[in-house]
């Protein structure tokens, strides 16, 4: 027996949203084991979604429907790459709705509604958060589409489906580039996702803040759906990193079984994933805003490089 | 192992050595820049060594041997009791502007793959496509006395020119005449001590060791 | 009726209009409708002629016999032409029809005749820029062209500082104008070296063949010529003075489709009067669109002046469609034709796209300086409560120039993106590594338009109210500006929503152009998927992503409300800071403030701090004052050396001037006895 693709691509859009508290759960447990704290277990994240839905909202006098939209805007499209990226299986109908490119403009849609609605309660922070938010994707963005095209430069194509079937298939090769190119993704990552060294997720001291001050007229089912969304977010970069550079188990049979087999070792790779992340976060502190350009121009420099490898020595 | 492997363990290696060339031109620590400095010696010994396992030459296991020894520890040694003595390991370097640095270097690297085009189409060797990478080595070494103003730093990129020059040897040709290696690893050791000299003397005289504090030998008007 | 007929019946009903307008000038009440409505119909009309000609793919030629003896008219209607025709009457259609209600607040004011005379000369001088086949006839109409905008340009010119915009729009524009000139005049007079007229026509020009060196001249003259027009940098300046001040329908035009119809000069010398050049051409031309798309979007968000702001994107937007341009140009001179072809459609695709968004978002930008009396951003806010059906429209804008799915922006950015990523075909080492580099820098451009017009829209609509009108003074515009800018915003979701259908349509551009035509693989699986090259390659939907996006909101929204929470309003909490007030929201200035402290050395800056406090205390300060002055560093880089060269020569050339009879006749004799000399 085989599952239809259509199912798999629904499996995978229902897997993301209920996976992705528990990761961001892992994450905190991890970094509490490292940091010598006491953690508050795997399903904190869920418990305070819960909570946020249950509560009224509380909206600014002068929010306009654009405020009021953007929570749905960002669940809605993060939602909607999980059924674009491959997770377990590479036979998704809907895969090729977006290359890898068009994906991250996906994802430039959440932030540019997300600036908007800092901006709309006309407070002097969410200004400040939006002003920030932008500056800092300016600068991510040019890095970003350099480790994009150093990757597809090997399997020769911008759509994820066929990176991922291109390099798990082929033979195996020591790829400098492809290192690189990862080594760029994960800085660019940590930028995108709002973590240290360039954001602090956990802060609320305002001179720091950047993706917090955006949000912090939010209340109610409103901050539910934007956590959410950015729980989601997190774990959509790792999982398309997974797909760009670490893509063996993700391609294979529709039948169950083996679907079960490549998601648990999809939620391994994450797991993993995770704890690299908060060796990063743990080892580095948070930069000061200005030191940022050199932070992500080092990721320029990284995935050129690997371009410059590729072509040089590949 | 497989001529195969053995090409792409040397591309590999190549590309740590370009990828150690851009972090000297970056870092700012003093330390920092003799860690990655060692660690280029270091992918630049190994490189000596796998090229000489797969051609048979092994009169380059004999410069690798060289290589790590002088430059993974006897240099780096020299420049670390220097920085100590000197008390300027705290210094932290003012880089001018970081990414533009950066932005020329990569330049550098694009115009010396233009340089070498003729040479890798002309050569047979399994090791020509690194060249390019040796030539960039030396610009970027060349890059970093340019843009640095503390004299160590300026040094260290003379050293890493060297490592360019040594690595553009051996995958032009395997590797200069063994005489000349060794001449050349006679002379490093030389200039090294002769660069302390020079530092202790820049610095009773400056109190520093930033060379622009030089620019007030020159006569005023 | 042949679609040049139906271009050319839309050419005469708006010079017939222009010649009735002058006659009515009495009944300004009645003449802005009628030649309003006339211009929609004549622009809808020129929009169906290009339309008909690129899906026939043919070419229709006619020579009018009119003007001087020996030198007739000749017109052409290739797919090219049809295709910037489409780009001109679309936009002016919905122009048109924005005028009915923007030209309303003028009347009684200023006389509007004028103004409605040179809007339909204008738009017939642009329709006959594209239709023109001979030199003499497309410099006439590019004349006109020119001339009909300066006097646009002018209109409110009881201000000094609009007549020098305008001039400043006229030195450019004629400069240029002289470069094509002289263009044409290498193009005509070397390819078969008789002096005979018919060298003027395009056809001569195409049948011959040029040597190398002067085909570069003629290509470089002619590329200067138009990119003065179309405000390639460093040729811009003139671009963030004159739209300024032009009333918001005319900066839509010009901004819109003027600028277009120097691309359309630069496509057809380079792909149809010169044919067969080296790479190193097209390499200048993306050289110089990468250095006007980056530097154009870090001017615009330094500027807090809307329209100011608009004009600096175009310089933007044309860098991206060089871009297109230049790549396509690439492609051509190593023979690939399929791919130069798909950079060519990113180009062309672009071009229509911008003047869609362009035209919207300068459309808005009058709406909102229409109904709040303002100019400067800094002086708005929160209008998104009092023009709720403006603020959307322009959002469409914002969110397509800024290249976001599923507008249109986004598709022809993300075709560009293709084209430039599939530079490793290329033979030459060099290319292969600085073409991807060129990708990362419109990836910057991108990210920082988006940046501009999240500035742009949340200063102007969002937050709250900052200007000197009451609030209630402000009201929403006019039913047939709002109707202009709806249509608008619609072609611009059309457009970014079925791309494939577009490029099924425009296919016989390129393929008389490049030789290659892409449809066939971009359109392979329907009309749902966008595969331009193959769809291993990479593919895009904009169906699946624009109703995906609207099901998964709306379904997310209708599941939240299954159990009914209130929500409840209250005032801005703040982190519990209590009496805050409009002025204390972000500005514009302050929210561009991390870019420009980034990009600090493109701009020259000029902060001042001005402390003011009783006896220069420095702790207890009364008030402080901050001063600001962003400038182009083109002008003190280019044009101010330029400006001290001319005034240098102009002083010796003065001392010609003596003031005495005799030696002005002197002066003639002299020059009379030279010629006879030399030609004698």
């Amino acid at each position: 027996m085989t599952l239809h693709p259509m199912g798999i691509e629904l499996l995978q859009l229902i897997l993301l949203p209920l996976l992705a508290p528990a990761f961001v759960g892992w994450v905190k447990i991890v970094k509490c084991r490292m940091q010598g704290r006491t953690s508050p277990g795997l399903l904190q994240p869920y418990r305070d979604i819960r909570r946020l839905f249950i509560k009224d909202v509380v909206l600014a006098d002068n929010a306009s429907w654009i405020f009021r939209v953007t929570p749905y805007l960002a669940f809605g499209v993060i939602l909607m790459t999980a059924g674009i990226i491959p997770l377990i299986s590479v036979d998704l109908p809907l895969a090729a709705t977006a290359d890898i490119i068009a994906l991250v403009m996906l994802f430039a849609i959440v932030r540019f509604f997300t600036a908007l609605a800092g901006m709309d309660i006309g407070t002097a922070f969410g200004g400040m958060g939006s002003s920030r938010e932008m500056m800092i994707s300016s600068l991510a963005e040019p890095a970003m589409l350099m480790a994009i095209f150093t990757v597809s430069l090997a399997s020769s194509s911008t759509s994820l489906t066929q990176m991922v079937s291109v390099m798990a298939n082929g033979h195996f090769m020591i790829r400098p580039s492809l290192a690189f190119s990862l080594i760029a993704f994960i800085l660019i990552a940590l930028a995108e996702t709002g973590r240290i060294p360039v954001d602090n997720p956990a802060t609320h001291l305002e001179l720091t803040m950047i993706h917090e001050a955006m949000i912090l007229e939010y209340s109610g089912r409103y901050l539910a759906l934007i956590e959410w969304a950015g729980m989601m977010k997190l774990m959509v970069f790792f999982s398309l990193g997974i797909a760009a550079f670490l893509p063996w188990g993700i391609a294979g049979s529709g039948d169950p079984l083996s679907l079960l087999l490549r998601g648990l070792f999809f939620v391994a790779k994450l797991a993993v994933g995770g704890v690299v992340m908060v060796l990063i976060e743990t080892g580095l502190a948070k930069m000061r805003i200005f030191r940022l350009p050199e932070y992500l121009g080092s990721a320029f420099l990284l995935a050129t490089l690997g371009m410059i490898a590729f072509f040089i020595l590949e | 192992m497989s001529t195969e492997l053995v090409i792409q363990l040397n591309t590999l290696l190549a590309a740590m050595i370009l990828l150690t060339s851009f972090a000297l031109l970056v870092q700012r620590r003093m330390f920092a820049i003799l860690h990655i400095f060692a660690w280029q010696g270091f992918f630049l010994g190994l490189s000596t060594a796998v090229i000489g396992f797969a051609t048979g030459e092994h009169h380059l296991y004999i410069s690798s041997l060289l290589t790590l020894v002088m430059k993974v520890i006897l240099l780096p040694y020299i420049l670390y009791t220097l920085i100590h003595k000197l008390k300027i390991h705290r210094e932290i370097e003012s880089v001018m502007n970081t990414p533009a640095t950066m932005l020329a270097g990569i330049g550098l690297v694009i115009f010396s793959y233009h340089l070498t085009a003729p040479v890798r189409q002309l050569s047979t060797l399994m090791t020509r496509s690194t060249l390019a990478v040796a030539l960039a080595t030396v610009m970027l070494g060349l890059l970093m006395m340019v843009t640095r103003r503390h004299a160590v730093s300026q040094i260290i990129g003379f050293l890493a020119m060297e490592n360019g020059l040594f690595f553009a040897a051996t995958s032009a040709t395997y590797g200069m005449p063994m005489v000349v290696e060794l001449g050349v690893a006679l002379d490093l050791l030389i200039a090294a001590f002769i660069f302390g000299i020079f530092f202790f003397h820049i610095n009773t005289t400056f109190d520093s060791l930033d060379v622009e504090q030089m620019a007030k030998l020159k006569e005023g008007d | 009726m042949s679609p040049l007929d139906i271009a050319g019946f839309s050419v005469l009903l708006l010079l017939g209009g222009a010649l009735c307008a002058m006659l009515l000038s009495r009944f300004e009440r009645m003449l802005v409708p009628a030649a309003f409505s006339l211009a929609t119909l004549a622009s809808l009309a020129t929009a169906t002629a290009g339309f008909l000609a690129v899906l026939q793919g043919t070419n229709h030629a006619a020579t009018v016999a009119m003007g001087l003896p020996g030198l007739p008219f000749n017109l052409r209607l290739d797919p090219l032409a049809g295709f910037f025709l489409v780009v001109i009457g679309l936009l002016s259609t919905f122009v048109s029809l924005y005028s009915i209600g923007y030209l309303r607040a003028y009347l009684g004011k200023r006389p509007v005749t004028r103004l409605v005379v040179c809007y339909l000369l204008f738009l017939a001088g642009m329709s006959l820029v594209v239709l023109a086949d001979d030199a003499y006839f497309f410099l006439l109409a590019w004349e006109l062209m020119a001339a009909s905008s300066y006097f646009l340009v002018m209109y409110e010119d009881e201000q000094a500082a609009n007549r020098r915009a305008a001039f400043l729009y006229l030195l450019v524009a004629h400069v240029g104008a002289i470069a094509i000139l002289l263009a044409f005049g290498i193009m005509a007079g070397l390819t078969t070296g008789g002096a005979s007229f018919s060298n003027y026509t395009f056809d001569a020009m195409r049948a011959g063949a040029l040597s190398p060196g002067w085909a570069a001249g003629a290509f470089f003259l002619a590329f200067f010529g138009f990119a003065a027009k179309a405000g390639v940098i460093p040729l811009h300046v003139w671009l963030p003075e004159a739209h300024p001040v032009a009333p918001s329908n005319v900066s839509a035009l010009m901004s819109g489709i003027m600028l277009k119809t120097s691309i359309y000069g630069m496509m057809r010398v380079a792909f149809d009067l010169l044919h067969g050049f080296p790479w190193w051409w097209g390499g200048i031309v993306l050289c110089f669109g990468l250095v006007s798309a980056v530097m154009g979007v870090l001017y615009a968000l330094m500027q807090h002046d809307l329209k100011r702001l608009l004009a600096y994107h175009s310089v933007e937007n044309i860098g991206i469609i060089l871009i297109g341009l230049g790549l396509s140009m690439i492609f051509t001179s190593f023979n690939f034709q399929s791919l130069a072809a798909l950079a060519l459609v990113a180009s062309l695709y672009h071009t229509l796209n911008h003047a869609l968004f362009k035209g919207l978002l300068f459309m808005g930008a009058g709406a909102v300086i229409h109904a709040t009396h303002e100019k400067n951003m800094e002086e708005m806010g929160g209008l998104i409560h009092l023009l709720p059906w403006t603020s959307a429209l322009f959002l469409v804008g914002c969110i397509s120039i800024a290249g976001l799915p599923p507008f249109n922006g986004f598709v022809s950015e993300w075709l560009t993106f293709q084209a430039l990523l599939l530079s490793p075909a290329l033979p030459h080492p060099l290319l292969k590594l600085l073409v991807p580099l060129a990708a990362s820098l419109l990836a910057l451009t991108g990210a920082l338009a988006a940046a501009c017009f999240v500035k742009a829209f949340g200063v102007t609509f969002l937050g709250a109210w900052r200007g000197h009108r009451k609030k209630e003074q402000i009201g929403e515009v006019a039913f047939s500006m709002r109707l202009g800018m709806l249509l608008a915003a619609l072609s611009c979701l059309a457009l970014g929503v079925l791309p494939t259908l577009v490029m099924g349509w425009m296919d016989t551009v390129p393929l008389k152009l490049c030789g290659a035509r892409i449809a066939t693989s971009a359109g392979r699986f329907g009309w749902l998927w966008l595969t331009p090259y193959s769809h291993e390659r990479a593919s895009y939907s904009g169906p699946v992503v624009f109703f995906g996006l609207i099901a998964v909101v709306a379904a997310t929204y209708l599941l939240l409300h299954v159990r009914r929470t209130a929500i409840r309003r209250a005032p801005l909490w703040d982190c519990g800071f209590e009496r805050i007030t409009p002025r204390m929201q972000y500005t514009a200035t302050a929210f561009a403030m991390p870019i420009r402290r980034v990009f600090g050395f493109f701009f020259s800056i000029r902060e001042q701090l001005e402390l003011i406090s009783p006896q220069n205390h420095p702790v207890m300060a009364d008030s402080l004052h901050f001063r600001l002055r962003v400038r182009d560093r083109f002008w003190n880089w280019f044009y101010e050396p330029l400006s001290d060269i001319a005034f240098w020569i102009a002083r010796r050339v003065g001392r010609l001037q003596q003031g005495r009879i005799q030696i002005y006749l002197l002066y003639s004799f002299v020059t009379l006895i030279v010629l006879l000399a030399f030609l004698g």
